[in-house]
């Protein structure tokens, strides 16, 4: 059974208010008992793999960005029976109400939303500030692991394509509005890598040709939870230029940054049609025949566009 | 490689390591990060005195003392770290390098492996990204000391 929806003013103005969650509603789930009797499911998602064994919100369970959710051997998402017995052993069900909350502003939560999204999971929100905002409350924190009962999950088949981008999608989508959430540096081709992510680099540095960047934090508050949806407007509609109804696609240097854009488009804005490209700046930035445009301007799509051009003949 | 050619206290760590599964080298690499000792007073307000190794995901900063050997003995190298408590695989990192080498001789650190981190086990569950951190601690306490020891020699 679903679990009640949060009501607030700064919720109900976006579009998807079921999707986030506050940390004041969540002390109080926790303390009501709704974690324990198994009606809330809470997951921590952090890019670093032992923040969770540091301290977690008590009852929360943890899943890591690389080692659950990514295949070891393709470059890809876990398969539908690998994700069910990790929510079964989660204890997370196909009808639980999942809240997941993690470090950085909830970059890699989003991230982890967006894979629980492939699968369809209906009733996953996301903990407004995340980690940093629930611990710079002064709020109860444990090392306790949970070993909740098993859920019962059956093995649903991904189904990518409503909001996951492939980069022929993208060749394909050239003309209609892209979101690059990489840094200023990034985007102009100053840098191929994030400062400090030198191994994720590409050969050439650069944008999508059209994009519009819109670096992901600015949609973030100081505290980490997101702007209102007028900041938001402000930031996408008229900045980036968006508008009502836009087949959207958003991508960053592998994915995560972009999940937290995808969510603000998708559930706070509303936006019905955006995907991820989560092959993003690592694969664009690399691949042959693909066209990019260096610099501060968003460029032009080239006429003749040889990738797809080789690919249909 | 193998570890007979660590020193033997970064031997021991890495056989350590090496004795478990992967979910307790995780917890032990946690262990390492509770135990990085504080700054000594001397460095503490002094953040200019201490190196950012910017490939670590997380802040990280370290630098390097010599102290003179006793009668005859050769001088030990002491290293000091800096990571945030919110950053315990840098913390975990720095934890079993200062383990394994603070106090050692300059040419003992030298002639340790570059590619050490990797005997640690932890690549598959820590991902490439997160090695290569250690990879780069490693590589800049190296210089340090090699710099240092050409300027003292």
């Amino acid at each position: 059974m679903p679990y009640p929806v949060e009501q607030n003013e700064k919720f109900s103005a976006y579009t998807h208010p079921e999707r986030l969650v506050s940390t004041e509603w969540l002390a109080a789930a926790i303390e009501s008992g709704a974690v324990r009797d198994g009606g809330l499911v809470v997951v921590e998602s952090d890019e670093d793999v032992l923040l969770y064994e540091t301290g977690h919100i008590p009852g929360s369970v943890k899943i890591d960005w690389h080692t659950d959710l990514n295949d070891e051997v393709t470059r890809d998402y876990v398969d539908g029976e690998a994700f069910a017995a990790l929510a079964a052993a989660k204890g997370i069900s196909r009808d639980s109400t999942v809240v997941i909350y993690g470090d950085k502003s909830n970059w890699w939560a989003a991230y982890a939303l967006w894979v629980f999204t492939l699968f369809g999971h209906e009733d996953v929100r996301l903990l407004d500030g995340g980690r940093d905002k629930w611990i710079s409350e002064g709020r109860e924190l444990t090392t306790d692991v949970p070993s909740p009962a098993p859920g019962n999950y059956p093995v649903v088949e991904r189904n990518d394509a409503p909001i996951r981008a492939f980069k022929e999608d993208v060749l394909a989508h050239l003309g209609k509005p892209l979101i690059d959430v990489r840094s200023p540096e990034e985007y102009t081709g100053q840098r191929t890598h994030m400062p400090a992510y030198p191994e994720e680099g590409a050969l050439r540095g650069g944008h999508i040709p059209t994009a519009a960047s819109i670096p992901w934090a600015r949609a973030a508050a100081p505290d980490g939870t997101y702007r209102s949806r007028e900041e938001l407007e402000a930031l996408y509609l008229g900045e980036a230029g968006l508008t009502a109804g836009d087949d959207v696609v958003a991508y960053c240097r592998i994915g995560e940054r972009s999940s937290h854009t995808w969510f603000a488009l998708k559930y706070l804005l509303g936006f019905d049609t955006v995907r991820n490209y989560d092959g993003s700046w690592t694969e664009w930035g690399n691949a042959v025949r693909v066209p990019i445009v260096k610099g501060a301007d968003r460029g032009t799509v080239p006429s003749s566009r040889p990738a797809t051009a080789a690919a249909s003949n | 490689m193998n570890t007979d050619s660590l020193p033997a206290t970064l031997a021991e760590i890495v056989d350590d390591f090496q004795a478990l599964t992967e979910p307790e080298r995780l917890q032990l690499l946690l262990e390492f990060s509770r135990g990085l000792p504080e700054l000594p007073e001397h460095l503490k307000d002094h953040p200019e005195l201490l190196e950012q190794v910017v490939e670590c995901q997380s802040p990280l900063f370290l630098t390097i003392e010599t102290e003179k050997g006793d009668g005859g003995a050769p001088d030990s190298v002491r290293l000091y770290f800096k990571a945030p408590p919110e950053a315990p695989t840098t913390r975990g990192f720095a934890g079993v390098l200062h383990e394994g080498l603070d106090g050692l001789s300059a040419q003992e650190i030298l002639a340790v492996p570059d590619d050490m981190p990797e005997l640690l086990g932890l690549t598959r569950a820590i991902t490439p990204l997160r090695m290569r951190g250690m990879t780069a601690m490693l590589g800049r306490i190296k210089r340090k000391v090699a710099a240092s020891a050409r300027f003292q020699g």
